[in-house]
């Protein structure tokens, strides 16, 4: 597949998948990161898939199926590729409906790899090298630190488009590092983190009155512009700054379910102490973007461990479906550092939303009256009138709180 | 430039369907105020009232703000400040001189509720939520009243009835049958209203208690006395609406303003026509007049063979079909041609509508003689019975035989008619598939009726102004509510009311296709497709499936009748020569005819059905309402082969007490119908009486509706809160409901999980409800697929709150209830072993009711295991199914959750075995059977067999299910018929009758 193949991937996150894309360049694949957008995605998808399927299924089948549609690429040589969650809900089940759907839109023969952390899924013709797994987990700690900056600077910049520029050129000066096998020890985190941080300080700011935002949800629509509407732009434009937790923290949430399931339901002990060992080295890279920003002018983010505490008692770490506890633990975590005004992104119908989500929202306001959120329903219908309807609700009260 | 104290302030308030607009001056009192529905256009009104400001203030500086969700692209438009509305609400309110604790807003399209005092907080329904101003105006164009007479007529109920107010659709699902069985307006439009405040409490109050001084706000409350009073009824508050209560909104903009206004440039602003329009557009229905009259000339063919009365040998045949908002009738020869007939709205009234087609044609036709008749649709019994017809048939039968006199070849019907959609897939001269529209995903034609007048236009004129728009509006294809968000988008985005129509047009064609049919391509549906229903006169929407399916379609031109046509067909081919005897009502006797409605309850049972009793001038009763035979009758059809009551009795007789001192409450619900015998005995052996609330019946929703967080989760889950509140209410102390992320290891699919709600719902529950800081919620996790690791894991769970309990007690315990849960399910296997057995003795049909195991529950599955056993059928559930050959099974799936690894069993068992009919119950809003519902249809048409799905919510009425299962049964015994391939006595006689055309098709398929 290597040589004859072109991969397809969705876009999620825009700066990380970058990195991602130059792993899996660098081991001899032909990547291509799907950016196409527009209605006839959402279209496309509804044709192919269940109409109350997720709408992140929906919208990952219709960019691919649109993709292949669109003649531009030879069909006997793509692949596609998507990285998909396991575990209790709906997600698990994404690639077989992929496949129903590339079946009866007539590309059945297009071969779809789904890569996810518990491995359930056989990819003839790919392999995860352990290169491939470095770059990836170096990619993701740069991609969080980017993200991170680029949401706390750009809404204040005096020059407009400073920032994305900057960002720009990181992502450039990485992948080139990645590319000579550079940058991806625990040392050079570090030390290229503080860089980035120090190089972003630099960019000239003007002191503007901004409400704090943080937005949490779903994964896909957490993060993915073409689900959520573009959501931190639309943020912004209403005088806004966000702060997106990174994916980093819910990486660690993935590993620590493992323990979390042997704690409860029995098992091999020393699988739990593997994961321990792996949890750990990825709490020391998640660390690193924390010392970078900590006592600069930037907001730190919280490392898994504090996000755990702060969840305690407001539901059990049993709940590990979807994003499970963490999803009310990033909102505790994001009132903690100042950006108590939350925005919930969740698909329409989204199961372990009705509980992590919707469900325990009072019992997280009531351990912590400052949080003000909404939740936001995304589907192939919702106007977008309504969400950005509710969301400005949401930012009144929070002016009026302020 | 600023605003100096002395200057007034505008609000302007642009809400869904109207435009309000309030003037302060500067002591913030509102001195004139206007009031008007839009219809759409937003940007002329908004014009009308600035000019207002501008010609009554001419000289004073005004300030403007806009608020509402219309208002918001207009607000940007002018760089006026843009208020949200409910934010102006609280503005308002903290200006009011009382101090308010909780203000309740109903406006056009949204509902709000908004908390004043400790912590403040505001809520709006989601996207998917009714219970609004436009709900009630739907409801009151159904009724035929305004909304102030609804008002009036409420003031005289006696009764309420169970109305699902979640959205129009679900409601009129509702509201239409106990319309058709002549239910009061009053009492209707009281239920209606209790509906809204239900939708309100349950949707917005999310466990959050409503008290104090409560604020009523926006059209419907200010102007509905009786909406007021239901709420005042239900939340036990009283409730004010203020002086200005339709402005609030309006008035707290106007204060928000802070800039004064150039009025004559901002008219001219909005004045600006050259707008453009930013909307997704789609490809024009018609390119030019000419493909119009091209197209109309072609469907012109399409025509039936009419007779007068006097060209025929008087011998007719009369069919009635009494639909959900029309009757149809339609008088035919012995040769199948047409000779008279009516298309009406029913206006709730299907028997006086009949009765009076019957006397004109009496009348018309002196010495008339009407060999035989025959009803159909929602009316039907209640018509058959007046009227003492011969026959009775489903619809969709009826429609097959129409379809067929217009093309013999015909592969697919799709009819789409004022409420419902029906698609038929013919294969062997015989029904092969049947798909019928969720309640959620309506979009019929009664749809474009309501979004026509919504927009101020007959519905013809709407509809025909979208043939030649060159801008078709994409709304894309989901269910009425999120159309209306969708219709404002596109006028915020500057869609005219053509592009719009055409739209709309185009979205009832992809609804029915992608929603209703759901085909893989789309090159499945068929060559010889026969369209029909009221709908299909209207071109658009004609033109909108030619365009879609990439061929040309029949239409016949009697497309709304095919109902009526096809049920007379019917009539004519039962008809025995040898029969001397009319085959409807005499002529006297429908001229005495009068039919007297009452209600009542049915004490026969627990279930206590709400009848309708119609009772007829000669002393004959029909009554309805009823889930089983005992009411009325008398007659009992008894539980015999009905597996669903035998679960059920199974799980009652688990909560008899034994008289422990300790004891322990479970909820009734989700998982725990299946894991009782479990626990059951795990308690008993623990010396721990197991106390269960009651069955589930309506109230125990309403119980625990206003703690429930979300309003899009499934109905069961919904019902838990009840049953806990039930349990507390009981004096329970300590209530057990672990969270399980798994179910019991069976070995049978690729893992055993627990879908995300049924797991977790616990937490839920403790999340949300208050009363349950006063007990012991035991909630914590536990695995039962994990039979070494459970037993310590419970122990110490349950040992803070039972000291005496030891950790070897419990090992045993768990020891006995899993082999009691053993045991539980051999006997439930053993039982269907036997109803099969009889069931194949006496040739009489097995219906396979395949849900999850809280479908047993009579609230959850509202007596469907009932209607299959009216219907002559016995019921067996999916876990009773073992396949021992799981091999043979090939899913495209990834098969990892316990309760729907079974369906895929016994859809596999159903395809393979005769005589038993695969039927899927499915919660609304259940994500899961996204994935198995199209898995279990694969396996079932795989093996030829045909696949039936019933979606199952709040919704009390079986109108739906009971065509579904009907059709489903007459379909199968057809295809029966038609692949042994023997004529039956019947079917020779029928060509006897059309000998004359020998039928010919009417219209030649291009």
């Amino acid at each position: 597949m290597k040589r004859s193949h072109t991969i397809l991937i969705p876009e999620m996150l825009p700066i990380h998948f970058e990195f991602i894309h130059q792993a899996l360049e660098d081991e001899g694949y032909q990547i291509e990161m799907l950016h196409n957008r527009g209605p006839q995605i959402i279209h496309t998808g509804l044709r192919y898939i269940h109409n109350d399927i997720c709408y992140p299924a929906l919208l990952v089948l219709g960019q691919f199926i649109d993709a292949l549609q669109s003649g531009k690429y030879d069909i006997d040589k793509t692949a596609l590729l998507f990285i998909q969650t396991g575990g209790g809900c709906r997600a698990s089940n994404y690639i077989h409906l992929y496949r129903k759907g590339l079946q009866n839109a007539g590309f059945g023969n297009v071969p779809i790899i789904g890569i996810s952390v518990n491995g359930f899924e056989k990819n003839p013709g790919f392999k995860l090298s352990i290169d491939i797994i470095r770059k990836c987990g170096c990619g993701l700690v740069y991609g969080d630190l980017l993200m991170l900056l680029q949401h706390q600077i750009r809404p204040y910049e005096a020059v407009k488009g400073e920032t994305d520029a900057r960002v720009q050129a990181w992502i450039k000066k990485i992948r080139q590092m990645m590319h000579r096998g550079k940058g991806l020890t625990l040392a050079w985190l570090k030390k290229l983190n503080r860089e980035i941080v120090k190089d972003f300080e630099r960019i000239p700011c003007v002191a503007r009155e901004r409400t704090k935002v943080g937005v949490v949800g779903e994964i896909y629509m957490k993060y993915a512009p073409l689900g959520n509407n573009d959501l931190v732009l639309f943020l912004e434009g209403n005088e806004c700054e966000c702060m997106v937790p990174g994916i980093m923290a819910y990486a660690l949430y993935c590993v620590n379910m493992m323990i979390e399931r042997i704690h409860i339901y029995g098992g091999n002990r020393l699988v739990a102490a593997v994961v321990g060992i792996l949890l750990w080295h990825m709490g020391r890279m998640e660390q690193t973007i924390i010392d970078a920003v900590a006592g600069t002018k930037f907001t730190a983010p919280s490392s898994f461990r504090q996000i755990r505490e702060l969840t305690n008692g407001v539901i059990d770490y049993g709940v590990t479906m979807g994003e499970g506890w963490m999803l009310p633990g990033e909102i505790l975590d994001l009132s903690e550092l100042g950006y108590p005004n939350i925005v919930c992104t969740q698909p329409f119908g989204c199961m372990p939303n009705h509980i992590v989500g919707r469900g325990v929202m009072s019992k997280v306001c009531e351990r912590d009256p400052r949080v003000n959120a909404v939740a936001v329903d995304y589907d192939p219908g919702a106007a977008r009138v309504n969400q950005e309807n509710r969301i400005k609700l949401m930012l009144a009260t929070a002016r009026s709180n302020a | 430039m600023g605003i100096s104290k002395r200057s007034l302030r505008a609000g302007l308030d642009i809400g869904s369907t109207t435009i309000k607009m309030a003037v302060t001056d500067a002591g913030g009192r509102m001195i004139s105020s206007m009031y008007e529905r839009h219809y759409g256009l937003v940007r002329e009104k908004a014009v009308q009232f600035l000019q207002f400001l501008q010609k009554e203030y001419r000289g004073q500086d005004v300030a403007i703000a806009v608020s509402g969700s219309a208002g918001m692209g207009l607000a940007e438009k002018l760089s006026f400040p843009f208020v949200q509305e409910v934010h102006a609400t609280r503005v308002a309110a903290n200006q009011l001189s009382e101090t308010v604790d909780v203000a309740i807003e109903l406006g056009g399209e949204d509902a709000k509720i908004i908390f004043f005092g400790g912590h403040p907080d505001a809520r709006m329904n989601g996207t998917c939520a009714g219970g609004t101003g436009a709900f009630i105006d739907q409801m009151a164009s159904l009724l035929h009243m305004t909304p102030e007479e609804m008002n009036k007529a409420a003031k005289e109920k006696n009764r309420i009835y169970t109305i699902a107010s979640r959205c129009g659709v679900f409601a009129k699902s509702d509201i239409q049958p106990l319309l058709n069985q002549g239910a009061r307006k009053s009492d209707l439009s009281a239920s209606i209203f209790q509906a809204v405040v239900n939708q309100t409490v349950a949707g917005l109050a999310q466990g959050r208690a409503i008290k104090g001084n409560v604020l009523y706000l926006g059209g419907p409350l200010t102007f509905l006395s009786e909406l007021r009073k239901a709420f005042d009824e239900t939340l036990g508050v009283s409730g004010i609406c203020p002086e200005n209560s339709l402005y609030f909104v309006a008035m707290g903009t106007a204060s928000c303003a802070t800039e004064a206004t150039d009025l004559s440039e901002a008219i001219k602003r909005l004045s600006d026509n050259t707008l453009q329009p930013a909307f997704h557009a789609l490809p024009p229905l018609f390119q030019n007049e000419e493909e119009y009259e091209a197209f109309q000339s072609r469907h012109s063919l399409a025509k039936i063979t009419q007779k007068s009365f006097e060209e025929c040998n008087n011998h007719f045949f009369l069919g009635v079909d009494a639909g959900s908002t029309t009757i149809k009738f339609a008088l035919v020869n012995q040769y199948g041609e047409l000779i008279d007939s009516k298309y009406e709205q029913n206006n709730g009234n299907p028997v006086k509508k009949a009765q009076s087609y019957l006397q004109e044609l009496y009348r018309r036709y002196p010495g008339i003689n009407i060999y035989g008749g025959c009803a159909t649709g929602y009316g039907e019994e209640l018509i058959k019975n007046a009227f003492k017809f011969d026959y009775g048939i489903v619809e969709t039968v009826a429609h097959f035989i129409s379809a067929r006199r217009f093309d013999p070849n015909v592969d697919f019907i799709l009819d789409i008619g004022g409420q419902d959609m029906k698609c038929m897939k013919i294969q062997n001269g015989a029904i092969d598939n049947i798909y019928l529209n969720e309640a959620c995903s309506s979009g019929c034609g009664s749809f474009l009726q309501s979004f026509a007048s919504a927009l101020d236009y007959p519905v013809d004129e709407f509809s025909k102004k979208g043939l030649l728009a060159k801008k078709p509006v994409d709304l894309g294809s989901r269910c009425t509510v999120f159309m209306n968000s969708s219709v404002k988008q596109a006028q915020k985005d500057g869609a005219g009311i053509d592009d719009i129509s055409a739209g709309l047009s185009i979205s009832i064609v992809k609804n029915a296709i992608y929603k209703v049919i759901r085909p893989g391509g789309l090159g499945g549906l068929g060559k010889h497709i026969v369209v029909q229903g009221g709908t299909f006169y209207n071109d658009a929407v004609l033109r909108a499936l030619e365009l879609e399916l990439g061929v040309h379609v029949t239409r016949p031109d009697i497309a709304g009748l095919m109902g009526a046509y096809g049920a007379a067909l019917y009539a004519c081919e039962q008809y025995d020569e040898t029969q001397e005897t009319a085959g409807v009502i005499s002529r006297d006797e429908v001229n005495s005819f009068a039919c007297e409605v009452s209600t009542t309850r049915c004490n026969k049972c627990t279930n206590a059905c709400s009848l309708t009793i119609n009772t007829f001038s000669d002393g004959r009763k029909y009554v309805s309402g009823n889930r089983c035979e005992k009411a009325g009758s008398g007659r009992h059809g008894g539980d015999k082969q009905n597996l669903y009551a035998y679960k059920r009795k199974r799980v009652e007789h688990l909560g008899v007490l034994k008289g422990h001192k300790d004891t322990i409450g479970i909820p009734l619900g989700l998982n725990m119908y299946e894991l009782l015998p479990f626990w059951a005995t795990f308690f008993h052996k623990l010396e721990i009486d197991v106390v269960l609330p009651p069955i589930s019946n309506r109230e125990t929703y309403l119980k625990g509706q206003d703690s429930i967080p979300s309003d899009t989760v499934c109905y069961p889950a919904k019902l838990m809160h009840g049953h806990v509140q039930a349990l507390i209410d009981k004096g329970v102390k300590n209530i057990f409901y672990p969270c399980m992320s798994y179910h019991m290891e069976d070995k049978r699919g690729d893992n055993c999980f627990n879908c995300p709600v049924v797991a977790y719902y616990p937490e839920v529950l403790n999340a949300n409800m208050s009363a349950i800081t006063d007990i012991n919620f035991i909630h914590g996790f536990i695995g039962l697929h994990k039979k070494r690791h459970l037993p310590k894991r419970l122990w110490r769970l349950l040992n803070p709150i039972f000291e005496r309990i030891t950790l070897p007690q419990v090992k045993a315990a768990a020891n006995a209830a899993y082999s009691a849960y053993a045991e539980y399910n051999r006997n439930v296997r053993q039982e269907a072993k036997k109803i099969l057995r009889k069931a194949k003795h006496h040739k009489t049909p097995v219906i396979l009711l395949a849900g999850r195991p809280y479908h047993i529950d009579p609230e959850i599955n509202h007596g469907i295991d009932q209607l299959a056993m009216q219907l002559g059928a016995s019921v067996i559930s999916e876990d009773s199914i073992k396949i021992r050959e799981q091999s043979e099974i090939t899913l495209g799936i990834f098969n990892q959750w316990s309760f729907h690894n079974r369906l895929y069993e016994a859809a596999h068992y159903a395809a393979t075995h005769d005589n038993i009919y695969f039927v899927q119950l499915v919660s609304f809003g259940c994500g899961c059977d996204a994935i198995t519902t199209d898995e279990c249809r694969e396996i079932l048409e795989a093996k030829g067999k045909m696949y039936c799905q019933i979606k199952i919510d709040e919704i009390e009425n079986l109108g739906a299910a009971r065509i579904r299962l009907r059709s489903m049964l007459a379909a199968a015994g057809e295809h029966k018929g038609a692949r042994s391939g023997e004529e039956s006595e019947k079917a020779k006689r029928k060509t006897h009758f059309y000998e004359r055309d020998e039928a010919q098709p009417y219209y030649p398929n291009p």
